[in-house]
């Protein structure tokens, strides 16, 4: 008999059942703090836990600790310099973010948006959302043990702040999307670069699939654990990989799409136990049908502008200023005090990494938006944290909560 | 074997005590008129001694750092891409994050600090031990940033700040630069306490009657209180 064998053996006859080893003693509850400044809160979230020796019984998050104002200060700003304010919200989905706020204004202003802006647009927020999976993949096996999937995530999150860096002269908050369209086009070389990432990117997917699922360890800590059950989750609101985990198909792209996502073909990874481990397979399984997308969006790339032709809107390019009077009023106005929206409210949803990422807009007419709030993932996600762990070892709620991949400065905004 | 025997402090070598002698003479010389006699004598051991290991443990100190784990926005998953592999910090020394502030000497503030979570970083700081050392990374904790608003404050109004990274977020290089400058400040300044590093005794965050100081002040614990501590 070999050794793996006996040690499967020796690890299966140990029972998991969350019973209490009482020994026929007094058990009494007791109450912990975790948090805000925990390393495997991901953020400053406080819990406060409820145990009976080593098992919740009961759990209460705490949130606000980075309450930022940025609903309050978008109040006091002009609809474009809105962006890079909500940009740092859910600071590992900036691209969602500014779209999100940019499509909702874009519905207000009936703006129509050029083809190819959409198409690069699409392209940023697919190579975001495998940035943002890179990111909690790497986060959450530390927080399990398994150091060093974080450095080959990590690697490959640079090659995607490169290009980001690229595109943009940023690596976060590039402010890269506009009311209208994007700030510039893609330089030249960048579509190469991207097309030799994507590849590279399912070669590198495999091999941390090589790495965790063979793992005996990994497989103990993440299957059967934090089972949610579908119902549950949508009596929540939960949205995104946590409820496609549990087998529900859905996905703002395919049910509702939005920015060309119909003219693309790709896949929608499901569950079928929603337990931890299809959290982890759906979310990796995500990273290669982003690949799939941003290949399918480069090889269509219509050619034509790139930011919407409506002065009134967009800023005129640079070459114009010089030559129109016209052009130099337009800039000077949409400088000092922005465009107007006509009144009216919208809200607008997108499918973040994280699920249903929803921008509410309210307008009075002016050029400061009257209200702006953003229905963010993480926060309604976070309520999943209760049924997910309570009854379960405290060991596994470290897990669960980095499977739910909460990003607190979307929660707490 | 030619066994030479000596008084204890008699030079064994004819005439090289003499010289040492000579020496020590010229050094009361030039001290003369300040100090004498014995105080003379522990002066010069005393300096000798103390200055060669302050460098020694200041350049330990500077070369192996460990930072607290401690991460609050959008810089830190930049700080979390330091020890990676394009920065590598483990080249300084500095890889070894440390969960809890008790192990850690240096606090990388990577984000923004809310009013809520102020009172939080303050009581992680008190709980790290001297020598310690801060760093604030990005706009937001430096300055309130973007944002500017009603929610947040800046690092420096609730603690001292050794460096000032600018950004939001800054590039991990940035953050190894201030690290750099951070060990630079280590290497020259022999360690002190912060108070003493920034001439600020008295600042003490006392409040409440003369005959019970310290009650309500956040990092002062009187005997026997342990909570919070």
């Amino acid at each position: 008999m070999s050794a793996l064998s006996d040690y499967r053996r020796r690890e299966q006859s140990i029972s998991y059942s969350a019973e209490p080893a009482g020994m026929g003693l007094e058990q009494e509850l007791m109450t912990i703090n975790m948090g805000p400044h925990h390393p495997s809160t991901h953020g400053v979230l406080r819990l406060i836990l409820t145990l009976e020796g080593e098992i919740v019984r009961d759990i209460k998050p705490i949130i606000g600790y980075v309450h930022t104002g940025i609903e309050k200060t978008a109040e006091q700003k002009a609809y474009w310099k809105v962006i890079p304010v909500v940009e740092r919200m859910d600071y590992l989905a900036y691209y969602f973010n500014s779209y999100a706020y940019c499509g909702a204004v874009e519905k207000l202003l009936e703006v129509e948006v050029p083809k190819r802006a959409q198409y690069l647009r699409v392209i940023h927020m697919e190579l975001n959302r495998i940035m943002s999976h890179l990111v909690w993949l790497g986060t959450s096996c530390i927080d399990l043990g398994a150091i060093g999937v974080w450095w080959y995530c990590f690697r490959e999150r640079e090659a995607v702040l490169d290009l980001f860096e690229m595109s943009s002269g940023q690596r976060m908050h590039t402010r890269y999307f506009q009311v209208g369209g994007v700030i510039e086009d893609i330089p030249r070389g960048w579509a190469e670069r991207v097309k030799r990432f994507t590849q590279t990117m399912r070669h590198r997917s495999e091999q941390y699939s090589a790495l965790l699922d063979k793992n005996e360890i990994f497989l103990q800590r993440m299957r059967n654990t934090g089972t949610v059950d579908e119902e549950t989750l949508l009596d929540l609101g939960v949205t995104g990989p946590l409820l496609r985990a549990t087998g529900n198909p859905w996905d703002l792209r395919k049910a509702a799409p939005y920015c060309s996502y119909e003219d693309f073909r790709f896949k929608i990874p499901v569950g079928t136990t929603g337990d931890n481990y299809d959290r982890y397979r759906v979310r990796h399984a995500e990273i290669i049908e982003s690949c799939e997308i941003i290949d399918q969006a480069l090889d269509g790339l219509p050619e034509g502008p790139f930011i919407t032709e409506d002065r009134k809107v967009a800023l005129p390019p640079r070459h114009e200023l010089a030559t129109s009077m016209e052009a130099l009023i337009h800039h000077f106005k949409l400088v000092t005090e922005g465009f107007r929206v006509p009144p009216g409210e919208v809200y607008f949803p997108i499918e973040s990494p994280r699920g249903e990422l929803g921008c509410f807009v309210r307008s009075d007419g002016s050029s400061k938006p009257a209200r702006v709030h953003m229905r963010d993932p993480s926060f309604v996600n976070l309520q999943a944290t209760a049924p997910a762990s309570r009854d379960t070892y405290i060991a596994d709620l470290v897990a669960t909560l980095a499977m739910l991949d909460p990003v607190l400065g979307g929660v707490d905004r | 074997m030619e066994i030479t025997r000596a008084k204890l402090g008699q030079p064994l070598v004819e005439g090289g005590g003499e010289q040492f002698r000579i020496r020590q003479q010229r050094a009361r010389d030039m001290l003369r008129g300040d100090l004498t006699d014995a105080e003379l004598e522990q002066y010069v051991e005393e300096r000798v001694l103390t200055t060669t290991l302050d460098k020694v443990t200041a350049w330990a100190r500077g070369n192996s750092m460990f930072p607290a784990t401690f991460g609050l926005a959008c810089c830190a998953i930049e700080m979390m891409s330091l020890p990676g592999a394009r920065v590598d910090i483990g080249r300084f020394g500095f890889e070894a994050f440390r969960a809890s502030p008790r192990q850690a000497d240096m606090l990388i503030l990577s984000g923004r600090v809310s009013i809520k979570m102020a009172p939080i970083v303050r009581r992680i700081y008190d709980q790290m031990l001297e020598p310690r050392w801060a760093i604030s990374m990005g706009a937001c904790c430096s300055s309130m940033g973007v944002f500017n608003n009603y929610a947040l404050v800046p690092a420096d109004k609730f603690m001292p700040i050794d460096v000032h990274v600018p950004g939001c977020p800054p590039r991990p290089e940035a953050l190894a630069h201030a690290i750099l400058k951070l060990r630079s400040k280590v290497h020259g300044n022999p360690p002190k306490g912060w108070r003493e590093r920034y001439e600020a005794e008295g600042t003490e965050e006392v409040v409440g009657d003369a005959d019970r100081p310290g009650v309500n002040a956040i990092n002062v614990f009187q005997s026997g209180e342990t909570q919070g501590a």
